[in-house]
């Protein structure tokens, strides 16, 4: 599904983004989908495969591993990169607890784009380390 | 007013109404006519298939029609093979399309899609108010809604809208006097010797190309990302083999340009275009000087006032959001049917999406939707087929093989056996596979798809539920080029996948 514009509005306000030309940001756009979850949606079901990239463009989700919650999402967040770059099902639920709207990008699709675009690797980089962190943390 | 009171449907009250007249709202009302649902059909055009008498050039359709293949011309199998014809019951009624088509193409052309919708309508009976264009919705306490028509008012619990994704959308760069748009272009002879900067790199933008390519004199295709093509991403994502030769001539350097640019600015000086574009891969915009200008840059939903009724919409093409039942996630008892039904996205499993804005595709929406409203919104009991736990594996496997909702709706419609522990064995038919997966409710169950990952050919995949439990998904591997699915090492993959389960559901039906 083909983007809104003010999606490249909307990115250019994100850290995952920042730093980017109108032109690259709309390549982006371009290269990603949007999609639309309601509230109390699964976007990412556990256990099943080839789901996808998302960031959250608008509304809120949370994250649900065996029924329980375990974080959530807001806008400019992103999820399901592990699940593409590991080629394995999603490890948990991710469910809109309001209306959703995400760019989502195909697993297959994800190490180009990254590998296109450096600078947003280095801060996908970034958030795995603080969600290695938290899970350090958690777990001590 | 003598010929308004000939027409079917006058305004009033009806327990259902469906807007259009193109092939979803046909399929439609001539599945829930067959369930013998009362409802009312009323379309602006003046007969079936309004929206195929606006392309340009070609005037072809996307999805083909082989007239000849291995199965019989008319069995259900057959339908893998023709993406056009609607789905009767009566033998007359099927595979209409290979029979209207003139043979010089396997894309039907318009005359020829039209002459198949009319064909069909005709021989079914099916009766639609034509001529009667929706102009304004209301939303009644209680929750009926009122559609305002050129007729005067139809009220209704329940109104399906099969309005096509037709209306042009251009972004405000090009918001431009004399900038064209697909759908309105002159005839190809007028761009003899011009030079046409076409912005859009998708289906409709490389379909003015190809056409444009004996008579203009330079044409440049420009949008931000590279394009690209189906025979590469194994799905209708991406440009169509038959309007591919623009990119052939831009590899060979014969003068098409293919740009990966943004449209920085559009400016008309008497009779020529000044295009500027600026790409992310060079550090200067680039200067164009074009006699035409044509934007094929998409098309939105023509849903009037719905999103201030509370119409969930979404993406570019502003379609409205969908459960997977294709009714809007926002609004209760408002329905979508045809080309619009792709804002139902099921799972979009590879980042593949389903084919729900092709023929081939909301053609079988409609059976299920029919199925749904049925069952919902006017209480009939879904018809489901007992069947022998020995028939489960050849059942599902036979549909995988040679089922053509799956075949076309791959990892989005899936064929569904339900396992109860109380009641036995059900042949459930064919159900989202959105809805089967989130069904935390329903009775254990195995569901049946077949799948697409861009790279191999399509294999099945199964979906195993059982309650309190989380899903198992099960793919059969290796992927047969052939399809064919139901020998014996499939059958007993597909037989460990499901034993936990059959063995529950064979201790309550076997004595």
């Amino acid at each position: 599904m083909e983007v809104r514009p003010d999606v490249v509005d909307i990115l250019s306000g994100f850290a995952l983004f920042a730093d980017m030309s109108t032109p690259e940001l709309e390549n982006i756009v371009q290269t990603f989908g949007e999609v639309y979850f309601a509230e109390g949606e699964r976007v990412v079901r556990q256990g099943l495969t080839a789901t996808g990239f998302y960031v959250v463009l608008d509304g809120g989700a949370n994250i649900v591993v065996g029924g329980k919650e375990r974080g959530n999402l807001r806008p400019g967040d992103f999820f399901g990169e592990i699940s593409c770059l590991l080629g394995e099902p999603p490890t948990a639920d991710v469910v809109a607890t309001k209306p959703l709207r995400c760019l989502v990008l195909a697993p297959h699709a994800l190490e180009e784009f990254l590998v296109a675009n450096p600078h947003v690797m280095y801060r996908v980089l970034q958030g795995e380390a603080r969600k290695l962190r938290t899970t350090t943390k958690w777990l001590s | 007013m003598a010929e308004l009171t000939e027409r079917p449907f006058p305004p009033g009250a009806y327990p259902l109404v469906v807007v259009g007249s193109g092939p979803g709202a046909l399929q439609l009302t001539y599945t829930l006519r067959g369930m013998g649902i009362d409802h009312a059909v009323i379309s602006q055009d003046d007969a079936p298939g309004g929206m195929f008498r606006k392309w340009p050039i070609f005037q072809r359709m996307l999805s083909w029609t082989k007239p000849f293949a291995e199965q019989k011309r008319g069995s259900r199998e057959y339908e893998r093979y023709d993406w056009n014809s609607m789905l009767g019951e009566e033998q007359d009624t099927r595979a209409i399309m290979p029979t209207v088509m003139d043979g010089t193409s396997y894309f039907p052309s318009r005359p020829e899609m039209e002459q198949g919708l009319a064909t069909f309508a005709q021989r079914t009976g099916l009766q639609v108010r034509h001529g009667c264009r929706w102009e304004a919705t209301r939303r009644l306490e209680g929750g009926d809604l009122v559609l305002e028509t050129s007729d005067g008012e139809y009220r209704a619990p329940t109104i399906v809208f099969a309005v096509g994704v037709s209306q042009p959308w251009r972004p405000p760069v090009l918001d431009l006097e004399g900038v064209e748009q697909y759908g309105d272009l002159r005839p190809a002879e007028t761009y003899r010797d011009r030079r046409v900067f076409i912005v859009g790199k998708q289906n409709s933008g490389f379909e003015i190309a190809s056409g444009l390519l004996p008579w203009a004199r330079q044409i440049v295709l420009a949008s931000p990302s590279p394009a690209q093509l189906s025979v590469l991403t194994h799905s209708l994502v991406g440009v169509r083999a038959r309007y591919v030769q623009p990119y052939e001539d831009y590899a060979l350097a014969g003068g098409v340009v293919i740009l990966d640019a943004s449209i920085e600015k559009v400016e008309r000086d008497r009779d020529v275009f000044h295009v500027t574009t600026k790409s992310a891969h060079e550090d200067h915009p680039r200067h164009f000087v074009a006699d035409d200008v044509i934007a094929a840059t998409g098309f939105t939903c023509p849903l009037l006032d719905l999103p201030e009724i509370g119409v969930a919409t979404f993406g570019q093409s502003r379609l409205p959001a969908q459960t997977p039942f294709w009714r809007s996630v926002s609004i209760d008892g408002v329905y979508f049917a045809g080309t619009i039904m792709q804002g139902s996205q099921g799972l979009r499993k590879h980042g593949i999406p389903s084919n729900s804005g092709a023929v081939q595709g909301y053609r079988y929406n409609a059976r299920v939707l029919a199925r749904h409203l049925a069952e919902t919104r006017f209480g009939k009991p879904r018809q489901r087929r007992a069947i022998k736990p020995d028939e489960v594996i050849p059942l599902l496997l036979a549909e995988a093989s040679r089922g053509p909702e799956l075949w076309h709706q791959r990892s989005y419609l899936a064929r569904v056996v339900s396992l109860d522990r109380a009641e036995g064995i059900f042949d459930e038919g064919i159900l989202p596979l959105a809805h089967f997966v989130d069904d935390s409710d329903g009775p254990d169950a195995v569901a049946i798809t077949l799948e697409s990952n861009g790279q191999d050919p399509p294999y099945p995949t199964a979906y195993i539920r059982r309650r309190g439990q989380t899903l198992h998904e099960r793919s059969l591997q290796p992927a047969d080029i052939l399809l064919e699915y139901d020998g014996p090492a499939y059958a007993r993959e597909l037989a460990a996948a499901l034993e936990p389960v059959l063995d529950q559901a064979l201790t309550r039906v076997t004595p």
